[in-house]
């Protein structure tokens, strides 16, 4: 039963916050290493080059897993929903893919040649670009509707019809919002002349994202009759207006953070912080489907059975990871040093 | 349905898996082995305080840096490719494998992700100990890895432990039945130690290109050598002998692919002979062409001469695996396990001759033998793989009726640049692999770092530290 109606402990219900948070965390984690990445395209400097990749290194790949965590837990939790948002969704999700390769090979081959350096370096800021602008393009499309078969509980629309203004304006959202997590991370991870550049960037990125937020979060509405009910109607009309005036208060936030006391790492903190009301915002839009508006989390979700098994090891293990996953930040703690490196 | 240059959807989403994960399958079978023998090498280290391990150390670990990164890209690859290709299977089959996959995510890839970073990086920030505990994390993550994806693979050969539903899915019933099926040691123990093997080839290889070359007095080619060398002399007979146990498991619950592997079309009421070589031809369902040793199949499989073997004239045409593919490809696989063994052998001769290091022959054969590991990982890999066909949950439910409802153009478009891109990305990576490998390790602590660049030597390679405290 939902847990809406406050009293069952609902195993799906979990499960779907798992998988949200998984995604969640890493939108945010990968999200600052592939904002980094296009933010190597305007900063051509070798020794800044250098210094930006070693700030994320040791890292990068850590990150990266929560992708599988988040992909692997939906074909585990609701393989339903595994089934019909990854063909309909064939093209972006491929192009990410191989674009997560040339990213991922990057960060050891650069180091491996002096003559295809640069072709490495550009491997390394398309492969980021490519997979920021189809994970957006990716959300974008599912946010817009998939045409399903639900008899045939099978995808049953065409190969381009995730490609529409929408899904290209949410893609370009996420690069955005992506280089701003980059822009104050490396706020947070380096000084002197190339921190100076990052916080005047991430002004200029932070006052991008906003708008790109209001602009999708007008048009989402207007997409699917189910998104404008839930939206406007009754009390989630004043809850949509809270995540909106939450925003702009971060925003605002930020550029005291950025430009006011000179802060190293609340930029970064707060950009985070606008990730997670998005999310929220998202929650709320898509919530109780997981395939809007045709499948909910209920009619998609695995058997109790296998849920149960799950929910023990993730249970015991995602504390885990999340303290060994810590520990490995504390220890390449504290800012860049050019001179000796770590990479 | 809709084809492209006469390949239809199905046809292209298996080629396009077939070819995404024989790729992958290539780097861990490397990094398995190479994790451990890099922790072995930091605890000789840590133990001896001789400089020779941490060079050997840190002569492998950039190996291993590249070939992990390779293997992490073109895992995610799989991991989502279960959607986008198959997404009846994934509907169908997520409430069981589903689960043991996120285990794998929970307890392997996170452990080895989160602690590769401190074994390559953090020497100097944590100390020694903490940084040998990581190298033994990232050890026991990859055959962690392992261990679950070869529980799904098996479970797929040999389903049990669940109950099919009323929307058509597999429902899990007993978690244990279904992660221990019948297959599941066998082919654990036949991949984790094909791994070890695989590495110990590749490292017996670039030692024996550094004899050849004149540095057969570098004591960290030496030491490699010999290393390498007592491994394959240990694994390979085990592995045969493990693999021989693996062929019998799959004769009890697979016989078609046994059928296959032997060539078997017709049945043999009184002893089965050992086809060596000879020409499937499926369509008329018989071998041509065939040499074979009388009644040897039945001593190998019952271990009696005399004793009756069916053949796959029992097996409905539609339920046949395609013969040729898999009788050639077991056959390379075991041609190169006795030639392994051989190595092993001949290895172990020298050495109680005292000729190791000199022997110029073992050296060349050393070389020949280096990547031969990974052409018998893949050649077992088709053997049970194809074996299986054409279901992809064996006997239960079909590769035709897994695949997703994907148009031919759209499959083809993704597998052209599936393969451009991984020659490009991979063909780069081995050949840095290669270029890495080329140099012996003994030039000395400022030597190997020069070679990579400032930034990186650095931290990775720091001066000469006290194997002790971890000081510079």
């Amino acid at each position: 039963m939902p847990i809406a109606e406050g009293v069952v402990f609902d195993l799906t219900f979990v499960w779907g916050f798992l998988i949200a948070l998984a995604v969640l965390i890493y939108v945010v984690l990968d999200g600052f290493d592939l904002g980094l990445g296009m933010l190597f395209a305007v900063e051509p400097e070798r020794r800044h080059r250098d210094v930006m990749m070693n700030s994320v290194a040791p890292v990068w790949d850590g990150n990266e897993t929560w992708l599988v965590l988040g992909g692997g837990g939906l074909f585990a939790a609701f393989p339903l929903a595994y089934a019909l948002i990854l063909p309909a969704l064939y093209a972006p999700i491929i192009a990410m893919l191989l674009a997560l390769i040339f990213r991922g090979v990057a960060f050891e081959f650069r180091w491996r040649t002096e003559r295809w350096r640069g072709v490495w370096d550009v491997a390394f800021i398309g492969g980021s670009a490519v997979a920021a602008l189809s994970q957006g393009i990716a959300l974008g499309g599912l946010l817009q509707g998939i045409t399903i078969d639900k008899a045939a509980r099978a995808y049953a629309g065409g190969w381009w019809d995730w490609l529409t203004p929408f899904s290209v304006t949410v893609g370009l959202a996420v690069m955005v919002g992506y280089m701003l997590l980059g822009a104050t991370w490396l706020v947070m991870k380096t000084d002197g002349e190339l921190q100076d550049r990052m916080r005047s960037r991430a002004w200029i990125l932070g006052v991008a994202t906003v708008a790109f937020i209001g602009v999708v979060s007008l048009w989402t509405p207007f997409l699917q009759e189910g998104y404008f009910v839930r939206w406007f109607a009754g009390t989630r009309i004043l809850l949509a207006g809270l995540v909106g005036v939450a925003v702009l208060a971060l925003a605002f936030l930020m550029f005291r953070a950025l430009h006011v006391h000179r802060h190293d790492y609340w930029p970064f903190l707060l950009a985070l912080a606008m990730f997670g009301l998005c999310f929220v915002g998202l929650g709320i839009c898509m919530f109780p489907y997981i395939v809007p508006t045709e499948v909910t989390l209920w009619e998609a979700a695995a058997p109790y059975r296998a849920q149960l098994f799950m929910i023990i090891g993730a249970g015991i293990l995602i504390p885990i990871i999340l303290a060994y996953t810590a520990y490995a930040y504390w220890v390449f703690r504290g800012k860049v040093d050019p001179e000796a490196g770590y990479h | 349905m809709e084809h492209v240059l006469g390949f239809d959807a199905l046809l292209l989403a298996r080629i396009q898996f077939g070819f995404t994960v024989a790729f992958h399958f290539i780097f861990p079978a490397f990094t398995i082995g190479l994790a451990s023998y890099l922790a072995v090498l930091n605890a000789l280290w840590l133990k001896t305080g001789n400089e020779r391990f941490l060079r050997l150390f840190r002569y492998w670990i950039k190996i291993f840096a590249i070939t992990f990164a390779m293997g992490v890209v073109s895992g995610i690859v799989m991991s989502y490719q279960f959607g986008t290709n198959w997404s009846v299977f994934s509907d169908k089959a997520g409430p069981v494998i589903g689960p043991l996959m996120a285990y794998e995510v929970l307890t392997a890839f996170f452990l080895e992700a989160g602690f590769l970073g401190i074994m390559l990086f953090g020497r100097d920030r944590v100390g020694p100990g903490l940084h040998m505990f990581a190298c033994l994390m990232v050890a026991v993550g990859t055959a962690i890895s392992a261990t679950w994806i070869l529980s799904v693979n098996s479970w797929m050969q040999t389903p049990q432990g669940h109950i099919i539903g009323e929307n058509g899915q597999f429902l899990p019933e007993d978690w244990w039945a279904i992660i221990f099926n019948p297959s599941f040691p066998y082919r654990l123990a036949h991949a984790l130690t094909a791994a070890y093997l695989t590495t110990a080839l590749v490292v017996g290889g670039v030692a024996g290109w550094h004899y050849l070359r004149g540095h057969g007095h570098n004591r960290g080619v030496r030491i490699m050598f010999s290393m390498a060398m007592w491994m394959v002399a240990v694994v390979a007979p085990l592995q045969i002998f493990i693999g021989d146990q693996h062929g019998l498991n799959t004769l009890e619950h697979q016989p078609a692919k046994v059928m296959a592997m032997e060539g078997h079309f017709e049945s043999h009421p009184d002893g089965a002979p050992l086809i060596l070589f000879g020409i499937p031809d499926q369509d008329a369902q018989e071998m041509r062409y065939s040499i074979e040793i009388p009644k040897a199949s039945s001593l190998i499989l019952k271990h009696d001469l005399n004793a009756p073997l069916a053949g796959l004239d029992t097996i409905p045409r539609e339920n046949q695996p395609p013969v040729a593919v898999v009788f050639w490809s077991f056959r390379v696989m075991v041609a190169l396990g006795f030639a392994m063994l051989g190595l092993g052998v001949w290895s172990l001769i020298s050495r109680w001759r005292g000729i190791l290091h000199t022997d110029t022959w073992l050296h060349r054969a050393a070389l020949v033998m280096g990547p031969t590991g990974f052409i018998a990982v893949t050649a077992g890999w088709i053997t049970t793989e194809v074996g299986r066909q054409p279901f992809t949950v064996y006997n239960i439910l079909r590769t035709a009726d897994s695949v997703a409802p994907l148009d031919a153009p759209a499959v083809a478009t993704s597998l052209v640049a599936f393969i451009l891109v991984y020659f490009a990305v991979f063909g780069s990576g081995v050949y840095f692999l290669l270029r890495l490998m080329a140099h012996p390790p003994h030039q000395g602590e400022t030597g190997v770092e020069q070679e990579v660049g400032p930034m990186r030597a650095a931290g990775t390679v720091p001066g000469t530290a006290d194997p002790r405290t971890g000081a510079k």
